[in-house]
């Protein structure tokens, strides 16, 4: 048969000629690379995926590899959870506002705890001035009460920003306790339970010195196995490390690695892989860079799907799930003509959505100014609403499949992954290559290109490197600030309760907790909760792990 | 460049991100500064250590999470040490209402989200010309 012929020019039609129209209009073609450093082409064909391989890398939802999701109905059956992170202030300031946010239509609790909380400290051992201005101030059980007052523990599920060694979950059970709730039925997630990658990445996190934030894990994930069944309590997190600098293929790698190092201590622990897997949670942050997020998290399916069967032979579906959380990127937020962060936020979202996550975070359109306004969290949540219930985009299962270009760039985010998670694996796993600050330098130095990126012009910023306007302060919205007179309140109020209690209660418990440090056969954690039942504060018990365990210092790494 | 600036990179506070002082601090080096960079949670008096004993010219406040909030306590023990010729930037998400009380209080100048590196190193050059030139006249 004569290949087809266009009257117009009497070239022969076909990918040979738009090869060639393509080539004379735009000249010599850079290549243009996504931030993880694929080369991308400007037109996909069947050339480059034609489904050959359909049914065992790409297959149907529900079914390894996952690649289409990793449940059969996915978001038509059930939508994502819409987790909004919230805290500031006081715990009744923080329940004010999780009331609200219920109110508006968050199917569940996330809990973001003051700095100090992070830092492993009570709030009378640090600047006042700081209190209550990035999260709310939690040192006690009374305290995740308060936050929790008229929250059904039943059936809200809770995520907390709840580091090593997990004092947050020790006072919801605690909590759960004394109001009745068999802790079989309290449900929720560790977040930033993943001390490696906070080692590596923002630091918040990190309080213990490493070996002894490695076994207190490990302690972690089996008593929650043992007691709190439905309770997730590893939360392996790519999102501090893409927000470090990593780009979206190194953030996952090391997710990965991660992954593999938690699990292989689990294992080395005598645990079966089916009944810790099902249980492992992943973190994302959510890049502009649309295409790239939708194919790494697709990717990242298929290979954590692969690796949990091949690696540790498990059997049970559940532990094949990559499940996962997202978080839209603050960083690709601007100050500038902060508004626009709404499309930013809109297109990350998507990208997350259809990329098929199982949660997602939205940031606030003011997060690039100060913590978020309760108008700007507001708008966060709508728009999650208006792209489920007025722009359709749960109708479809993974939408994008199928296409030339997703399936390709998807191949290629996998391999580039995997190309990663080798480094890693061949400097002796995450947690030799995260002690040699391989990690950490790695994550610098993208870093450092992406801003050199900006600072060229190579990657456009709007409003920041094109496109700027003329602002004055006006156009920002004022800041929420915690109101001082209600925390000095609460650091009184905290204080009048450490004297109060029982000093032989809280004295034993400590003492507990120091034994169990220094005893291998024992669980640090289930230690950590009789502390917190003991009315131990956060401090305390921070305090006395790192000084049995060692403090935890981070690397100095430019 | 004319003159070698020294500078101390570095955070107060309890926040731990540190993208913002890492790509500053790499950016001043390349630039031929002297940079003396710490991890975050650095104590105020221990930056008040550093900076009179590597006598810099120059503190540069890496702020993500509302630690600016403290750095007027910082600006008095610099006084307090004597140190009121070094110049103290901050660079960060520092609301409008906060910046007015950050210069008030002494700092030099404050940088935010989406300032070029370029910005930040001539501005560090400059201002370490002046202060040695004040230095010398004094």
């Amino acid at each position: 048969m004569n290949e087809p012929v266009d009257k117009t020019s009497l070239r022969p039609a076909g990918e040979a000629r738009w090869q060639q129209e393509y080539d004379e209009q735009i000249g010599a073609d850079d290549a243009v690379r996504n931030r993880s450093g694929v080369p991308i082409k400007p037109l996909y064909t069947p050339r480059d995926w034609n489904g050959e391989r359909y049914e065992d890398d790409v297959g149907y939802p529900g079914q390894p590899p996952h690649t289409r999701g990793i449940y059969a109905t996915m978001h038509r059956g059930r939508t994502w959870t819409q987790r909004q992170l919230i805290g500031l202030g006081t715990p009744a300031d923080y329940n004010a506002r999780l009331s609200a946010i219920i109110a508006q239509g968050a199917t569940a609790v996330s809990l973001i705890p003051c700095n100090s909380v992070y830092r492993g400290y009570d709030m009378d051992e640090v600047h006042a001035e700081l209190l209550g201005t990035c999260g709310v101030v939690v040192d006690t059980a009374e305290h995740m009460d308060a936050c929790l007052a008229g929250v059904d523990l039943r059936s809200m599920s809770c995520a907390m920003n709840d580091p090593s060694p997990f004092t947050l979950l020790a006072f919801l059970l605690a909590v759960a306790r004394r109001r009745g709730v068999p802790w079989s039925a309290v449900s929720g997630t560790s977040n930033q339970s993943d001390y490696l990658s906070h080692y590596v990445a923002n630091h918040m996190f990190f309080r213990i010195a490493l070996p002894g934030a490695r076994r207190i894990l490990a302690d972690h994930i089996d008593f929650c196995n043992r007691h709190v069944p439905k309770w997730n309590p590893m939360s392996i997190v790519g999102q501090h490390m893409q927000q470090a600098g990593a780009t979206p293929a190194e953030a996952m790698a090391f997710t990965f690695a991660s992954a593999l190092q938690n699990a292989d201590d689990c294992v080395a622990r005598g645990m079966d892989p089916d009944l810790f897997l099902p249980r492992f949670t992943f973190f994302f942050d959510i890049s502009l860079s649309f295409f790239e997020e939708v194919a790494r998290f697709r990717a990242g399916r298929r290979i954590w799907a692969r690796l949990t069967r091949e690696r540790y032979g498990a059997r049970d579906p559940r532990s094949w799930r990559f499940k996962f959380h997202a978080q839209t990127s603050g960083v690709d937020l601007t100050r500038q003509q902060p508004q626009n962060n709404i499309a930013r936020v809109t297109v990350q979202a998507m990208a997350g959505i259809l990329g098929g996550l199982q949660s997602l975070h939205t940031d606030a359109f003011d997060e690039a100014l100060s913590c978020p306004t309760e108008f700007g969290a507001r708008i966060a949540v709508a728009t999650q609403n208006i792209l489920r219930e007025e722009a359709h985009l749960t109708d479809v299962i993974d939408p994008l499949g199928g296409s030339y270009y997703v399936e390709t760039l998807t191949d290629r985010m996998e391999a580039e992954i995997l190309r990663t998670l080798q480094l890693v694996q061949d400097a002796g796993g995450m947690y030799a290559a995260v002690s040699a600050g391989i990690v950490q330098k790695a994550i610098g130095e993208s870093a450092r290109r992406f801003q050199d990126d900006v600072e060229s012009g190579r990657q456009t910023v709007v409003g920041v490197n094109a496109y700027r306007v003329d602002e004055d302060r006006t156009a920002r919205p004022s800041q929420p600030k915690p109101d001082p007179r209600k925390m000095q309140e609460h650091i009184a109020a905290f204080r009048a309760y450490k004297a109060a209690r029982s000093q032989e209660a809280f004295g034993k418990a400590l003492d507990a907790l120091a034994r169990a440090a220094n005893d291998p056969r024992a669980n640090v954690f289930a230690e950590v909760v009789g502390a917190a039942e003991a009315g131990c504060t956060h401090g305390e018990i921070c305090g006395t792990l790192r000084r049995e365990m060692g403090f935890g210092h981070v690397q100095a790494v430019v | 460049m004319d003159i070698r600036p020294k500078v101390l990179v570095t955070k107060i506070g309890l926040d731990g991100h540190d993208r913002g002082s890492r790509v500053v601090a790499a950016y001043l080096r390349d630039a031929g500064m002297e940079v003396i960079y710490t991890p975050p949670w650095q104590e105020i008096p221990v930056v008040v250590k550093l900076a009179t004993e590597e006598d810099v010219d120059v503190i540069g406040i890496s702020s993500l999470a509302t630690d600016h909030l403290i750095v007027p306590k910082l600006m008095d023990a610099l006084r307090a040490a004597g140190l009121s010729d070094v110049a103290v930037v901050v660079g960060g998400i520092v609301p409008d209402d906060d910046e007015d009380v950050l210069l008030a209080a002494g700092v030099a100048r404050v940088f935010h989200p989406g300032t070029a590196l370029a910005e930040i190193a001539q501005y560090i050059h400059d201002i370490t010309a002046r202060i040695r030139a004040q230095r010398a006249g004094a």
